[in-house]
């Protein structure tokens, strides 16, 4: 800002409004307030008279009735005669479902490709770069439809693995992979199977715990304990030896052949499928860019140094580099998981019933409601990515380097 | 010292020589042991890749090498093919027309988007390459009134006029900056308005009739084209609007920071999507009821706010970025906010920001193919829509979609090259 020099006192021109640096921001601050109470004024004005001359209101009541059409993949209780709202619940689940899977998968893409991308392996970086750079600059809702007519067009109907000499089989006689959607095993949980659950949960506690208990010996005795194969014994032996004492309470319920197609089982339908594989390969690319800027953005020198201190490989990775790179690589991650929940808001391009096409499709086009189906949608979403962008601050702020 | 030459019954005088170095230490022998069979976790690896590769290749290769390029329906594409596999590229070459022009644009002015996108490639140019002579900006100056006259046709008198309004707002503006910005400014803004309101009724009423250009309504645009024009104006309007937002968040005023802060937060915190669906279903409400904006405006409208808010967040970075010496040394000179962001501070982040913003426009570029869900016939929604669903092109997946998404890599791999480019040319920091 400009100098300020002392006003005579006392003497209050209207030219000071605009020359005088203390009442300027003020004066500007007023006339943007005024500027914004006339648009605001005008448009609502506006919306008033359309409504008025097109016989609506803005009433939210129709979310109480019922929503009168099928949805085909849900994860709780519905039925055409429920009610829009509760459409609008489903929807809500399964942009949730299909947002955390993945988030899974694609870090998990992201993760290796970005790891493959700095090997020494020459073949391998380059697949890995062609993978990224492909998927990078191709639409995802490209993406989502090539793989949506994959799996419709290119897939064996059911009826394919009929037959003494079937033209498909199933994956160990327990995935069949058809044009309707891949069926999977779904767990019965017999009684007892609780027992199971909770063991295995208080296992993965007490594998935590002894990590802490690992780490505090180190650091009171020096005394180095093994973690890996501890660990791995503790995951998996207790939850096995109760599951046979249980006498195998949990089962698994086998997709089977039957009439013109499967039953029994997990389905998950063809749309479900795309969307969740497009998703993760194509953010798996962005991800990958940001795993290969994270480990490289630590200096070559802080692994040489570990290695000077006579730290193994292994260690120096786990110890030195990764908690460095993992500052780095965080931020944009939990953003890219963020892209995920708001890209999959295109399952409305193959049909899948997210909240973008219950609430946001179906129901917009059955009751006309469209200012108050959208604004419902872009407050769904907004919750979660403010959400998520407050979880971001939060560890943001816990791995921030602390400064003197 | 004595004299070793006769102690010794032989010393050779001349070196021998050079023996050639292991056949595995040289050339592809040893670029291979070392970059794909060092270890043999590394070997397991190279052959799991070659397996992809190979077996991807098999795949791709005889379906591209087989296609058929000339026939008029998938069915007559399977008798050629007879069983074998292969491509039906017929279809790209009987539609590609349509899968760049859209649907309905009239065949004989095909010329005229042509035209505007190789003239787009001369307006581009001196902003992208710095190096141009600075007189081809001029082109860029006059690209937006020519491209518009080009691909809307109509009469040439309504683009004439916005360039005269416009150049009015700068005469205007270049007279009164000196005095201060905001005179200069807002004189400018009222200038054009009022050249505009004055001159618009001016155009008669039959002067679209007996045009040199025929008209072609917005709903008739489609195709790629479409994705182009989408992506280029909302791409260069975000930028200015970018860059106000940015300021305004930066700002000492409360209520301009609240409200920068607001409408930047909103906006990214919503899926594109959704504010298509504001667009093509909302947005009507809220314009006066007599007037009709149609479709692609109101399209045009909602992207630009939305790439606008990634834009401001990429410029905040920007300013961010300065050292607060910067800032300090404007105040220093005496200048006030508008001189020092516009003389000091802006060119400096800008130029931090550009890779950043490249990148918002490439993908705001790659979601343009979104408007197909509001039923815009762009690529996506030409091939989804009316192409697989005539009776000649029904079942005809890889070729087209193929064919796209090959439109979509060249483009924003290219820009995306040029970002890296631009990156490395404006590193002005010694290292």
């Amino acid at each position: 800002m400009s100098t300020i020099t002392d006003p005579p006192e006392g003497s209050f021109r209207l030219s000071m409004l605009i020359n005088d640096t203390r009442y300027r921001s003020l004066t500007f601050q007023a006339i943007a307030a005024l500027v914004l109470a006339l648009s605001i004024w005008y448009l609502g004005n506006n919306l008033i008279q359309n409504l008025r001359a097109a016989g609506l209101n803005i009433s939210y009541t129709f979310l109480g009735s019922p929503a009168g059409y099928d949805i085909n993949q849900t994860l709780i209780e519905y039925d055409s005669q429920s009610s829009h709202s509760r459409a609008a619940i489903v929807g809500v689940l399964n942009t949730l479902l299909v947002a955390f899977l993945a988030c899974v998968t694609a870090t998990f893409f992201g993760v290796l490709a970005g790891v493959l991308r700095l090997s020494k392996n020459w073949l391998v970086s380059k697949l890995m770069a062609i993978y990224v750079e492909i998927f990078r600059n191709i639409p995802v809702l490209i993406w989502i439809i090539i793989i949506f007519t994959i799996m419709t067009a290119v897939m064996p109907a059911p009826r394919a693995f009929r037959g003494e000499t079937p033209e498909a089989s199933m994956l160990f006689n327990a995935f069949a992979v058809t044009n309707r959607g891949v069926y999977i095993p779904a767990p019965i949980w017999g009684p007892g199977s609780m027992v199971v659950v909770l063991t295995f949960i208080a296992s993965v506690i007490g594998i935590f715990g002894y990590r802490r208990y690992a780490t505090k010996t180190l650091y009171a005795t020096g005394r180095l304990l093994p973690t890996f194969w501890p660990s791995l014994a503790l995951f998996f032996v207790p939850t096995i030896l109760v599951y046979f004492i249980m006498g195998r309470p949990i089962g698994l319920d086998y997709p089977v052949l039957g009439g013109f197609n499967f039953s029994g089982g997990i389905q998950l339908g063809a749309p479900l499928i795309a969307l969740w594989f497009a998703l993760s390969i194509y953010t798996g690319a962005f991800i990958a860019e940001n795993v290969r800027a994270g480990i490289q953005a630590v200096s070559k020198g802080q692994s040489e140094a570990a290695g000077a201190l006579g730290l193994r490989p292994g260690r120096i990775m786990s110890l030195v580099v990764l908690p460095q790179a993992l500052r780095v690589i965080i931020p944009p991650l939990i953003s890219q998981y963020l892209n995920i929940t708001k890209n999959s808001s295109l399952a409305i391009a193959v049909g899948y019933a997210d909240v973008t096409a219950t609430l946001g499709g179906i129901t917009l086009n059955q009751t006309g409601r469209a200012i108050e189906c959208v604004l419902l949608l872009m407050l769904f979403y907004l919750t979660i990515s403010l959400t998520i962008s407050a979880v971001m601050n939060v560890y943001n702020n816990s791995v921030k380097l602390k400064e003197r | 010292m004595t004299d070793t030459s006769q102690s010794v019954a032989f010393v050779r005088t001349e070196t021998i020589p050079e023996m050639p170095p292991p056949a595995a230490e040289t050339g592809a022998l040893k670029w291979m042991r070392e970059n794909l069979f060092a270890t043999i976790p590394n070997a397991i690896l190279t052959l799991v890749s070659l397996y992809v590769i190979v077996s991807i290749l098999s795949g791709v290769l005889p379906w591209i090498f087989n296609g058929v390029w000339s026939a008029s329906s998938l069915a007559e594409c399977r008798e050629i093919l007879d069983g074998a596999t292969g491509a039906c590229f017929a279809v790209i070459k009987e539609r590609w027309p349509q899968l760049i022009f859209g649907l309905s644009y009239p065949a004989s002015e095909y010329w005229r988007p042509g035209l505007a996108f190789v003239l787009l490639f001369f307006a581009a140019a001196p902003v992208m390459f710095f190096d141009l002579p600075r007189k081809m900006l001029i082109i860029t100056l006059f690209y937006p009134f020519v491209a518009y006259w080009l691909l809307w046709g109509g009469t040439v008198l309504s683009p004439i006029l916005a360039f005269v309004g416009f150049a009015v707002g700068y005469l205007v503006y270049q007279r009164f900056v000196a005095g201060s910005f905001a005179a200069g400014f807002f004189g400018g803004v009222v200038a054009a308005i009022i050249v505009w309101s004055v001159g618009g009724p001016l155009i008669p009423e039959s002067a679209n009739e007996n045009a040199m250009l025929m008209p072609v309504a917005s709903r008739d645009m489609g195709g790629f084209m479409l994705n182009m024009m989408l992506g280029v104006t909302c791409v260069s309007l975000s930028v200015p609007i970018g860059i106000v937002l940015a300021l305004g968040r930066q700002s000492s005023m409360p209520l301009i920071k609240f409200v920068c802060v607001i409408f930047i937060e909103f906006i990214r915190g919503v899926p594109l999507i959704t504010l298509l669906f504001v667009a093509s279903v909302m947005l009507a409400y809220f314009f006066p009821p007599e007037s009709t904006v149609d479709l692609f405006l109101r399209v045009v409208i909602m992207i630009t706010m939305f790439s606008a808010a990634y834009i401001a967040e990429v410029i905040r970075g920007g300013l961010a970025a300065l050292p607060k010496g910067q800032y300090e040394a404007a105040d220093s000179l005496g200048l006030d906010y508008a001189q020092a962001m516009r003389l000091i501070i802006l060119p400096q982040a800008l130029k931090i920001s550009i890779p950043g913003i490249v990148n918002i426009a490439v993908g705001l570029f790659k979601d343009t193919v979104l408007v197909s869900v509001i039923s815009m016939f762009d690529i996506l929604g030409f091939i989804r829509g009316p192409l697989l669903s005539s009776t000649e092109w029904n079942g005809v997946y890889w070729e087209v979609l193929g064919f796209a998404a090959l439109l979509f890599f060249v483009t924003c791999f290219g820009i995306s090259q040029y970002s890296q480019w631009l990156e490395r040319r404006l590193a002005t920091d010694h290292r």
